[in-house]
């Protein structure tokens, strides 16, 4: 499998460390329901078979964080781009 | 359908091997059961045989969307033993190490146990103190355990690269009655054995959907129709969260993929099963003679059952590293199968979360050691409707309490346990 990191262009996977899905987002510790909230942010996954959204460092590289479009079945890219500051429910592209 | 004995195979040797019959009948399923099981690997089997053995529930069927064993049960490493640390774990891994040595003749069929042993290395002054206090959990468990020195590991392993410069052997904690079985056995010999008790196993019967009556499950779609039951059991490893899908639930699962290797055979070497400490490599042998081998999970979310090139070459560092004779050696063919790694490494056996349904899943990268006592507990669990104390900790509620069982200590990232 390889990565085409914007900035390094198409590397091995080797040099990125995966984090997962990047859906999950860190809740506001405030919100009432944050106790669940968080449950469901640190521990529960759609663990999704398909096209999936996910975070990869690029550890052995230029060390940035990526938004990898992978089909989790088949390993298939199709879109790796620049994540940037992340906030609850929002992720701002650059 | 006959014992298998020393009678059967004369009998049948002297009449030209005419007299075998099939081990299981191909079942057709039936409109209605008691519990359905999902998932024909060793869990789902082994479940349905104890259902009818223990419990006297014999309107059981197991819904198999391919064959039999064509998952992780067909695809691991063999390994079997019960070397863990945690209260929560040990008593359930010692539990099925205990199952495991009177299987054969439960089952009357040869799974090929071999209690062959597994040596875990230590390279520093503070492993060594780790396993040590792991070798005495274990024993406060009922399981042995002992803490060798070097010249004791040197006695039974002389090949392995003991003055490597950088992770010296100092020594290893060694299970004796650890070791392998054969996993394709395991699969039909609790196929034949449930079947025998009136369990139909259903192959090629893919489950698609729930039938709900309310919050409850009643039943299953199937790609051969809908079946109901009174009980719905999940044993689908991997294919987990793919099912619970249909029901909203989201679960503390993420699937990987985990690869492994065979080496050319070769004359007995390696005595048991042996794991090297600094770098994940572990080996044994097979009763062919090839050196089965493996590493870590490749690390990334996958239901591809393949993996990527730098596992392959982080396993041969690791082989080098602990053996290097294995630099001489040519791989038959290595392949992947579809691991459901969970949140704190730990598995799942559960009553819900819903009514009707419940959980078994969550065996990361260590369930077949684990098939007797996962299908033992999860039968007692469906049968009664509660835990047994060996699953008791498996609950799927213990993330949210903070209950975890973290062997390893590395959080809730399944990619590092
Ligand atoms: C390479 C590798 C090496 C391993 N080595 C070891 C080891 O040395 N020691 C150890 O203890 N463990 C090991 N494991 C882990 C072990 O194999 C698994 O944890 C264990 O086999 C999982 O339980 P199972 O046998 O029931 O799963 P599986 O055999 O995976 O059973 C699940 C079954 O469910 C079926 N299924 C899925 N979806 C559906 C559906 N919708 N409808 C109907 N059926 C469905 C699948 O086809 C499959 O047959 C290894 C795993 C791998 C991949
Ligand atoms: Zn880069």
């Amino acid at each position: 499998m390889r990565i085409t990191c914007p900035y390094c262009g198409a590397r091995s996977s080797h040099e990125f460390a995966y984090l997962g899905d990047a859906a999950p987002t860190r809740p506001d510790p405030a919100d009432p329901e944050a106790p669940d909230a968080f449950n469901a942010y640190v521990y529960e996954r759609d663990n999704v078979a398909g096209v999936m959204d996910e975070l990869w460092y690029h550890s052995g590289g230029c060390r940035r964080w990526l938004t990898v479009t992978r089909d989790t079945r088949t390993h298939a890219i199709t879109a790796v781009r620049f994540t940037t500051m992340r906030f609850t429910g929002t992720e701002a592209a650059e | 359908m006959s014992r298998y004995s020393v009678f059967s195979l004369i009998a049948n040797a002297l009449n030209g091997q005419k007299g075998w019959t099939p081990a299981w009948r191909d079942a057709v399923p039936k409109p209605s059961y008691d519990v359905i099981i999902v998932g024909g690997g060793g869990h789902g089997l082994a479940t349905a045989y104890y259902l009818a053995k223990e419990h006297g529930i014999r309107n059981v069927a197991v819904l198999e969307k391919g064959h039999i064993g064509s998952g992780n049960a067909g695809r691991n490493t063999t390994i079997i033993r019960s070397n863990y640390l945690l209260p929560g774990n040990e008593p359930f891994y010692e539990w099925s190490m205990k199952l495991w040595e009177g299987l054969e003749q439960d089952l009357n069929y040869n799974a090929m146990v071999s209690q062959r042993g597994i040596i875990n290395l230590y390279h520093s002054d503070g492993q060594r103190d780790a396993y040590a206090r792991r070798g005495n959990a274990m024993r406060l468990a009922g399981a042995d355990s002992e803490l060798l020195d070097r010249e004791q590991v040197k006695a039974l392993c002389p090949f392995l690269d003991f003055d490597n410069s950088r992770f010296p052997i100092k020594g290893g904690l060694m299970q004796a009655r650890a070791g392998t079985a054969r996993h394709d056995a395991v699969v039909w010999g609790y196929a034949r054995a449930a079947d025998r008790l009136g369990v139909d196993i259903v192959q090629n019967c893919e489950v698609t959907g729930f039938i709900r009556e309310g919050d409850a499950v009643v039943g299953v779609e199937t790609n051969r129709g809908p079946i109901r039951a009174g009980k719905v059991g999940l044993a689908v490893a991997g294919s987990t969260s793919r099912l619970t899908k249909h029901l909203g639930l989201r679960l503390p699962i993420e699937s990987h993929v985990l690869q492994a290797f065979v080496s050319e055979g070769l004359k007995p070497l390696v005595p048991g099963v042996i794991t090297f400490g600094m770098g994940h490599f572990y080996v044994s042998q097979s009763d062919k003679g090839g050196l089965v081998f493996g590493g870590d999970i490749d690390g990334y979310n996958s239901y591809a059952q393949r993996g990527n090139l730098p596992v392959v070459e982080d396993v041969a560092e690791g082989g080098m590293a602990l053996m290097p004779l294995i630099g001489r050696l040519r791989m038959l063919r290595s392949w992947g199968g579809l691991v459901d790694m969970s949140m704190d490494g730990s598995p799942i056996i559960d009553v819900g979360p819903l009514p009707g349904l419940f959980l078994n899943t969550a065996w990361n990268y260590g369930g077949f050691k684990a098939t007797p006592a996962s299908g033992w507990c999860f039968a007692w669990t469906i049968a009664k409707e509660e835990a047994h104390r060996f699953n008791a900790a498996f609950r799927l509620d213990r993330f949210r309490t903070g209950h975890v069982i973290d062997e390893k200590g590395v959080g809730a990232q399944p990619n590092l346990h």
